[in-house]
């Protein structure tokens, strides 16, 4: 594994930490007083351009020999500034913004700001739109379960996963095209519901993805489940307890693979999950393979959960009635004077949503994605702040990681699917 | 989350164990949250989690919200989680602002629940609020010797004029 | 999109027979070649029709722009879509990009994939200046090439302002063709032959030349033909 050489070869001086970017010489820590001896530590900054940090992720780790000592994470490497933008611009606006956050999980992304909003204005989505939304969520778990597997493998040294998984994920993004018009970022959630109906082809492209991908999902398990190479990695290896993992805040696949069965699509359903019969994958000791196991089984879940959506897709409006909120169907512009004012206030300046705080809490393929919005009577929101769950899981990379291997360190960062976008918002 | 009713008997408990430590309650949306005077953040925070029967014991989020020009300025907002009755609390705290450059102060969490590290850290970084008793409190997000704390109301958003010709004035002849 | 293709090198008319009589005249030079006969000019147009003369240059640019290793350099989403063109369905390799290699001494192009926050210039300017000459930087994404949707405190406005870049690719996130797209015209750059920018393909002025009026009485009505202007000169050109 080619970690460590990569590490030195990353350009940062490995010096005690002086000349390093923003960072304080390393303090004495409990974790280093069992070191033998303190000349024989080395830091190493796993810089921000790095091969294995899935992202701009920085890493300034105290070895002894190969052993793992001190590990302290520097984000801030891709911070957009999207709280802040948020605030200058209208709501309507705001959903691209809130998008590209955690850039993996955008459908959540935008659900969970969608979500807030409606709640602030208790405006009820028709039933076809929840069921909408929760084909393209589920299909947006897939797809970032995917990634996460083409990109731990790559991490790994399974290089050939990389190219299955991205064949899938193009499938799923054919279908995002489909109906949103856009592979990533698609926007197509709005408040009120989605924006715009599914084509008449998605039904069956979806069926035909649906029919095929657990074949695929068998293949990739037949490589990676028994795979000598793949166990002795991952067994045993980043376990962190699950009173620990509550502790740090941590949720999502990584609390489930330590035992707390905690989803909240299950414990508190939004939209149409309470409608659908699925699984929650637990896993019970905690490492590297229970996580593996618990995402390949959530993608199976999750297939299934789109297909009983798509079977009890109902009719109806795909989109909420209201017009001070919802944009008018624009055959209604030619001959509707009402519906011309809507849509010319909605869209020069916006919907004014009545002064109020929420927080929305959805399941994200990484944990709980939360979102809370301040709304002062105007058309821009006053704050919007996102929980991203990849910030808060990153608090128990330490844990895992000390006196762990570094190659053990680069499987626990992949393991914890990190996405900066999320983490630097 | 607990009905408004259970929120005036949850905040009729604090005050009895902690005088004025609630100032108000609010209740809206499905959503109950308790405004505290920001001095007395460890104890109902403390309270709230270790009492049988309320036990909110995982910190879902830690965030900030600047009310300018609103009074008092930072609401320091808990989400609590209690797992057990799937139920979620909001606490405020409302810290004002001290003033002439000096940044406001609150006690850290981090000991009841250690995941509000880099949730403070984030909010330190951004709006300058001082949590005491923090094990390492210094910039997250933005470059460690930044100046100033961008999420503040009175924090310009910053970038450039687009390129567009009514901004021409500003940036003439860019082509060239 | 392309207004006019350029054929990268000519094809050579031993690929293309016109007629019976020609291939009947090549395979009998063909006999005479292997029997050692061909000599003087039909020698010399035999070799001709086979054997590719350049010069040293264009050789190396020929050669350098068809094996451009990028560096692994991904930053936010077009990230994503930048692997997901290494992938199978869009597959860079056949362009050249064999590999992403990850020490920057090693690759000789930066996608700068994603937006460049002002705690990450640094380090893509240290990574920049580690590579060797040639390189070449692709700003990929509205947010590398002008900063984006982000116009605030935290988003450099454009990669330009800090490191030279060669080709910006709009689109957010572009999507693998396009990547592929200001790959490719990269590579003509490369080659010596860069594609038009609209100024001069079109011979045409701008809105923004346009905002900067040309004093009052050299305006002349726009009759409905093509104008036919060169750039703005120094009063800022106008319709004639």
């Amino acid at each position: 594994m080619s970690a460590s050489e990569s590490a030195v070869g990353s350009g940062q001086s490995a010096d005690q930490g002086s000349d390093l970017i923003g960072a304080a010489p390393v303090e004495r820590t409990d974790a280093l007083e069992g070191a033998d001896r303190e000349e024989e530590l080395f830091t190493v900054n796993m810089g921000p351009h790095h091969p294995a940090t899935h992202g701009v992720l920085r890493l300034v780790v105290t070895l002894e020999g190969e052993v793992v000592k001190e590990l302290r994470p520097i984000v801030g490497y891709v911070h957009t500034g999207i709280e802040k933008s948020c605030e200058d611009n209208s709501y309507w606006k705001v959903i691209p913004f809130v998008e590209r956050m955690d850039y993996l999980s955008y459908f959540f992304n935008m659900e969970a700001f969608c979500g807030v909003v409606e709640r602030l204005i208790d405006l009820e989505i028709p039933d076809r739109a929840k069921y909408l939304r929760v084909i393209h969520l589920e299909l947006n778990r897939i797809h970032s379960h995917l990634v996460w597997m083409a990109t731990t493998c790559i991490d790994l040294g399974a290089i050939s996963m990389f190219w299955y998984g991205f064949r899938e994920r193009d499938k799923v993004l054919d279908l995002f095209e489909m109906s949103a018009g856009q592979r990533m970022h698609t926007r197509y959630f709005q408040v009120g519901g989605v924006f715009e109906d599914i084509p008449r082809g998605f039904e069956a492209k979806l069926r035909s993805f649906l029919a095929e991908m657990p074949s695929r999902l068998d293949q990739y398990e037949a490589i990676l489940d028994r795979n000598e190479i793949f166990l002795r990695r991952t067994k045993n290896v980043g376990i962190v307890s699950r009173e620990r993992m509550l502790e740090l805040g941590i949720t999502g696949p990584l609390l489930r693979a330590a035992g707390e069965p905690w989803d909240l699509r299950r414990v508190s359903p939004s939209l149409a999950y309470g409608d659908f019969d699925f699984n929650i994958p637990i896993g019970t000791v905690g490492d590297g393979y229970d996580r593996y196991r618990v995402r390949m089984q959530e993608i199976r879940e999750s297939l299934r959960i789109v297909e009983q959506a798509l079977d009890g897709l109902p009719e109806g409006p795909h989109i909420a009635d209201e017009r001070k909120f919802v944009l008018p169907p624009r055959d209604e512009l030619a001959t509707s004077m009402e519906a011309l004012i809507h849509h010319f206030k909605l869209v020069t300046e916006g919907y004014r949503v009545p002064p109020g705080e929420a927080y929305y809490a959805i399941e994200s393929p990484r944990g709980e994605l939360g979102c809370f919005v301040v709304a002062d009577g105007s058309a821009k929101p006053a704050r919007v702040h996102i929980r991203d769950p990849s910030f808060v899981n990153l608090q128990s990379l330490r844990e895992m990681s000390l006196d762990g291997y570094v190659a053990d360190l680069i499987q626990n960062v992949a393991m914890l699917d990190p996405i900066l976008g999320g983490i630097d918002r | 989350m607990p009905d408004a009713p259970g929120l005036e008997l949850i905040a009729q408990e604090l005050n009895e164990g902690f005088e004025g430590a609630v100032t108000s309650t609010y209740f809206e949306h499905g959503q109950g949250a308790l405004v505290i005077d920001p001095e007395r953040v460890l104890d109902v925070l403390g309270w709230l989690r270790d009492t049988p029967g309320q036990e909110y014991r995982f910190l879902s989020s830690l965030h900030c919200a600047d009310y300018m020009p609103g009074e008092p300025r930072f609401g320091v907002h808990y989400e609590l989680l209690c797992m057990q009755r799937v139920e979620r609390l909001g606490v405020k705290a409302a810290v004002p602002d001290p003033g002439d450059g000096e940044l406001p102060q609150v006690d850290s969490c981090t000991n009841l629940f250690p995941t509000a590290e880099f949730h403070e850290r984030e909010v330190y970084d951004f709006f300058g609020i001082v949590f005491r008793g923090h094990p390492d409190l210094r910039r997250i997000l933005m470059p460690e010797d930044y100046e100033g704390w961008p999420l503040r109301r009175d924090f310009p958003i910053g970038g450039e004029p687009v390129l567009f010709t009514h901004n021409e004035v500003e940036t003439p002849g860019w082509w060239e | 999109m392309e207004v006019e293709r350029r054929k990268l090198r000519q094809l050579s008319p031993v690929d293309q027979p016109r007629s019976p009589d020609e291939l009947r005249v090549r395979q009998l030079r063909a006999r005479d070649l292997l029997r050692d006969e061909l000599a003087g000019q039909d020698l010399e147009r035999h070799v001709e029709e086979r054997v590719l003369t350049t010069t040293l240059e264009r050789a190396q640019n020929w050669a350098r722009s068809n094996a451009m290793w990028p560096a692994t350099f991904g930053l936010a989403c077009c990230a994503i879509e930048m692997m997901s063109m290494v992938g199978a369905r869009y597959d860079t390799a056949r362009y050249g990009a064999e590999v992403f290699r990850a020490s920057p001494r090693q690759a000789d192009m930066l996608i700068l994939s994603g937006r460049v926050a002002i705690k990450m210039a640094p380090v893509i300017r240290r990574i920049y200046d580690q590579m060797l000459e040639p390189k070449w930087v692709l700003a990929m994404g509205a947010c590398s090439s002008s900063g984006g949707m982000f116009a605030n405190y935290a988003v450099v406005q454009g990669a330009d302002k800090f490191v030279p870049v060669d080709i910006h690719i709009p689109g957010c996130p572009p999507r693998p063709e396009a990547l592929m797209h200001g790959i490719l015209k990269l590579q003509r750059q490369i080659q010596g032959q860069p594609d038009l920018g609209w100024r001069q393909r079109y011979n045409a002025i701008g809105t923004e030349e346009w905002s900067r009026r040309p004093p009052a009485g050299e305006l002349t009505p726009h009759t409905g033909d093509a104008p036919s202007v060169g750039p703005p000169g120094p009063n800022g050109g106008g319709l004639r």
